[in-house]
């Protein structure tokens, strides 16, 4: 059993919350978006059927998944793209860097692919002396401020306009003190440009990957991924194996749900449906297993698989908004990077699953139905069994189950309220209690329910 | 054993009894008005729609709104006279001070205001993304309600590449605040040809 | 009809008056109420926390408290659907399925069982309804502001028969309070930080109460405004619905 570390979600929660004024926007900007997911939604009449038969068609991939892996390989063949297998990050990494080294080129173009952040592929190729240069403008200001993204969708939500002018002012030059959304987009677009003229080489994510013609699917709103693509000679798309779907018809349950959950945008700006190389240019398209396979075998856990990245379940979550992206450790943050991260590391990723009040919200925005709060209530119960939940917690438990088994141990612990300062909800050492710190006690009342209703039963009698 | 046979065993090991697909034949929606209800659409996320009868309307809009002293480059043969033709043998970096690409599209969508082109229609398959101002052209009669009607136009598609392009480039990675023109063009205009 | 009344381990403790206005409710409905005494807990606390393999004990205590009823209710939505979604025996798992059927929070069963159409309540206030996510989406107590379907609210349907009661509309409908059980204690910023910002929906859109069919939320709500010296106060949904005239 490890000790609790500083570092867990909720001390990394209690360092964002002391900047209320941050919060207070943080939590308003994701709960507009959330806002703007329920109005799209409601225009749809027949919203929860699709968000059905998205859930359905994941079911159908997660079980299928070996056949449409094999159809999918042989088309990109047929398309004329080469394919990869990665079995872990690391290996990925080095396939990324096989290619690039093949063709001599040491400088590379990405637009967002969370699979790659999961990988640490830009540190891995900066250590081999080639350059990376993420082009999402979110994930251009992370990778310039050296810190990972916070947001799936939005990955530098938390951030306000002020401390963006400052590092633009830093790595771009412009002039101190400027902070306007638009004008920092332009000297972003004008420098990036430049960025996608000079690249040989562009990497993309992959949102949907269509098992029946070997096409892949890359949704963006800012037209990175095309502009690095469409000038690059060498092509890379980095894939999750669970990314495959059926058919192309799938697509449209799909695109349907994906903006309109992510936004509330009725579709993706740019919505790029990739098959063949263009002439003269190279394209490769790598599958990663990196942990998937092993989740696959997870009853509970396997339809984490199903997540198309739409980022509607931090929007929502209540915790993510008050703590932000970061405080979660992990690549994916919020609701379902914590039912995903567990199976990633264990030991490390303990603290996720109970960084949720259990409201269920997430479940109810997710497009493709992910039960993700019962997911939460069962990795519980995994990482308690294998042994990593802190000893504190442990004994406070085992107390707790000991009393309760009992009508006499429960009575002898003490009348009317003394016993639960001890244990319930607060099971950590009284003078320190946590609960005390911004809330007031219950006032105990002189009787207890149970004492009154035996006393007025008996005057009854 | 190679990584391949290792993870597709891990995977055929891993994977539950198999489920059926679901029905989604009866996601269709039947909408008259299609025009209208793209024009709204096309609005809400930024971008400019105009229903015209003929070429020479377009030609006459664009002169209207557009710098024509920068360079604008087009696919189509009926505006050979008065812009550049895109050429597919050139160097796609070439493009890069395009002011105006005015492209055919296959067809638009009204639920979500996207137009649908694969590369044939593009000349190059970065045009659309590279110039500044995006324009471009779709029969009225083309408009389908929703994606799901799309896909069955589709169809598996003879194309190397194809995109739905919904707006001109946008992005709200700052502050939440919607900038348009992110690397993309900075506007988009449809013509609507009926 | 034999009830078996149901008082959560904290409300026994600390809430005692929600405790006897929900015996008054269900007897005043009619049903023939006991509460048996040798009750504890419902293992909610030990199980959210991810120890539900060392709740069976305290499992089977439940059985044998409530098998012979031929309803259980509670006013806890939280306890309930726990019990509901998680109640299980290693020697008895018959019993425990048919506890997990037999369960319900007081006001799905006052709508749902009872039927009830009027109530002699009068509580002449201006009241904000909190959803306590386990009433809302667990038990389905109202409509998920989350889905696209129509809207319907059970403790609403009861608080419309309150003579003088108003209720205020709130910025977020069915917003998360943070209590969140052992979460209120091991995520103390977070949850504190939810808490103050619901207080600060209903305080803002005017309420003098904050009701709800959880006193849990309730006492984590009521922890903060205290704090605060705010004029705001909690009260469970039975003593409005017991109110006298």
């Amino acid at each position: 059993m490890r000790e609790a570390t500083t570092k867990d979600h909720a001390s990394l929660a209690g360092a964002f919350i002391k900047d209320e004024k941050r919060v207070d926007w943080h939590d308003g900007a994701l709960w507009y978006i959330r806002e703007k997911r329920d109005i799209a939604a409601k225009q749809i009449p027949e919203w929860e059927h699709l968000r059905e038969a998205a859930s359905m068609i994941k079911s159908n991939v997660i079980s299928n998944l070996h056949e449409y892996l094999l159809q999918f390989e042989s088309n990109l063949k047929k398309n004329g793209v080469t394919v990869h297998w990665a079995d872990s990050a690391e290996e990925h990494n080095q396939i990324v860097y096989s290619i690039l080294k093949a063709k001599e080129i040491n400088q590379m173009v990405k637009s967002k692919s969370m699979l790659t952040e999961e990988c640490h592929l830009n540190e891995y190729l900066e250590e081999r002396g080639i350059e990376v240069i993420n082009s999402d403008l979110g994930e251009y200001i992370q990778q310039i401020d050296n810190e990972p993204p916070s947001h799936i969708v939005l990955p530098c939500i938390h951030k306000r306009k002020e401390e963006i002018g400052e590092l633009f002012h830093e790595h771009l030059g412009t002039e101190k003190g400027l902070s306007d959304p638009t004008l920092l987009t332009r000297v972003a677009r004008k420098h990036l440009r430049n960025i996608f003229l000079t690249r040989r080489a562009a990497l993309t994510g992959v949102n949907f990957a269509v098992a029946e013609t070997g096409e892949y699917v890359v949704c963006t709103n800012e037209g990175n991924a095309d502009m690095g693509a469409h000038l690059s000679e060498v092509q890379i798309a980095s894939m999750g194996l669970e990314k495959v779907i059926p058919q192309k018809k799938h697509l449209g349950v799909f695109l349907r749900l994906l903006a309109r959950s992510a936004t509330g945008q009725p579709i993706t700006i740019y919505s790029s449906h990739y098959k063949k190389p263009r002439k003269g240019q190279e394209m490769h398209l790598i599958l990663v297993d990196a942990g998937r396979t092993r989740q696959l075998g997870r009853k509970d856990f396997r339809d984490s698989l199903k997540c198309i990245k739409c980022g509607s379940c931090m929007n929502t979550c209540p915790v993510y908004r008050k703590s932000g992206g970061l405080s979660y450790h992990n690549t994916i943050s919020g609701p379902i990077g914590a039912i995903l991260a567990p199976n990633l590391d264990m030991k490390r990723h303990e603290d996720l699953p109970f960084a949720s009040t259990l409201c269920g919200s997430c479940s109810n925005v997710c497009p493709v139905k992910i039960n993700i709060h019962d997911q939460l209530y069962k990795w519980r119960q995994v990482i308690v069994k294998e042994g990593y939940a802190t000893k504190t917690k442990t004994l406070g438990m085992k107390t707790m189950a000991w009393t309760f088994s009992s009508p006499e141990k429960f009575k002898k612990t003490g009348r009317a309220g003394r016993w639960f300062l001890k244990y319930f909800p607060f099971l950590i050492n009284n003078k320190l209690n946590p609960w005390y710190k911004q809330r007031d006690m219950p006032e105990g009342p002189s009787e207890s329910f149970g004492e009154w209703f035996v006393k007025n039963e008996n005057k009854k009698s | 054993m190679t990584t391949r046979e290792k993870i597709l065993a891990s995977v055929l090991a891993n994977q539950p009894a198999a489920t059926p697909l679901p029905d989604i034949s009866m996601f269709k929606n039947g909408s008259d008005a299609l025009v209208e209800k793209y024009m709204q659409v096309f609005k809400t996320i930024g971008g400019l729609s105009h229903v015209v009868t003929d070429i020479a309307a377009i030609k006459q809009l664009i002169t209207e709104n557009f710098d024509t002293s920068k360079r604008i480059a087009t696919t189509l043969a009926e505006f050979g006279d008065s812009f550049e033709l895109i050429s597919d043998a050139v160097d796609p970096h070439s493009y890069s001070d395009l002011e105006l690409a005015i492209i055919r599209a296959h067809f638009s969508v009204a639920e979500n205001g996207a137009v649908w082109l694969s590369d044939e229609l593009m000349g190059q398959r970065i045009i659309p993304y590279i110039c500044q101002h995006l324009a471009v052209i779709v029969d009225a009669e083309t408009i389908v309600p929703t994606l799901h009607e799309a896909y069955e136009k589709i169809g598996a598609g003879n194309y190397g590449f194809g995109g739905f392009i919904g707006g001109p480039s946008k992005t709200a990675d700052i502050e939440q605040a919607l900038v348009l023109g992110a690397h993309g063009p900075l506007s988009m205009t449809v013509f609507i040809l009926k | 009809m034999n009830v078996g009344l149901f008082i959560p381990c904290y409300v026994n403790q600390f809430y005692p008056g929600a405790a006897k206005a929900t015996l008054q409710l269900l007897q005043k409905a009619g049903a023939n109420v006991a509460y048996p005494v040798n009750q504890t807990c419902c293992g909610q606390p030990m199980a959210n926390s991810g120890f539900e393999h060392l709740s069976n004990d305290c499992n089977n205590l439940f059985i044998k408290n409530f098998s012979s009823f031929d309803y259980i209710v509670a006013p806890s939505a939280s306890c309930v659907l726990h019990v509901k979604d998680h109640l299980h025996s290693d020697t008895n798992e018959e019993q425990a399925a048919e506890i997990r059927s037999k369960i319900y929070e007081l006001v799905e069963f006052l709508t749902d069982i009872i039927k009830i159409e009027k109530l002699d309540a009068v509580f002449p206030h201006k009241v904000g309804l909190h959803h306590s996510c386990h009433g809302l989406r667990g038990l389905r107590l109202s409509q998920m502001s989350e889905l696209n379907a129509p809207s319907f609210s059970k403790p609403q349907y009861l608080l419309n028969m309150v003579k003088g009661l108003e209720q205020v509309q709130l910025d977020r409908q069915d917003e998360c309070c943070g209590f969140g059980g052992t979460f209120c204690i091991a995520e103390e910023a977070v949850s504190v930080k939810m808490g103050k910002d619901r207080v600060a929906d209903h305080s803002k859109n005017g309420a003098e109460y904050i009701t709800s069919s959880d006193l849990s939320c309730l006492m984590h709500l009521e922890g903060i405004l205290h704090r605060n010296k705010s004029k705001v106060r909690v009260i469970h949904i039975a003593e409005i619905l017991n109110a006298a005239t």
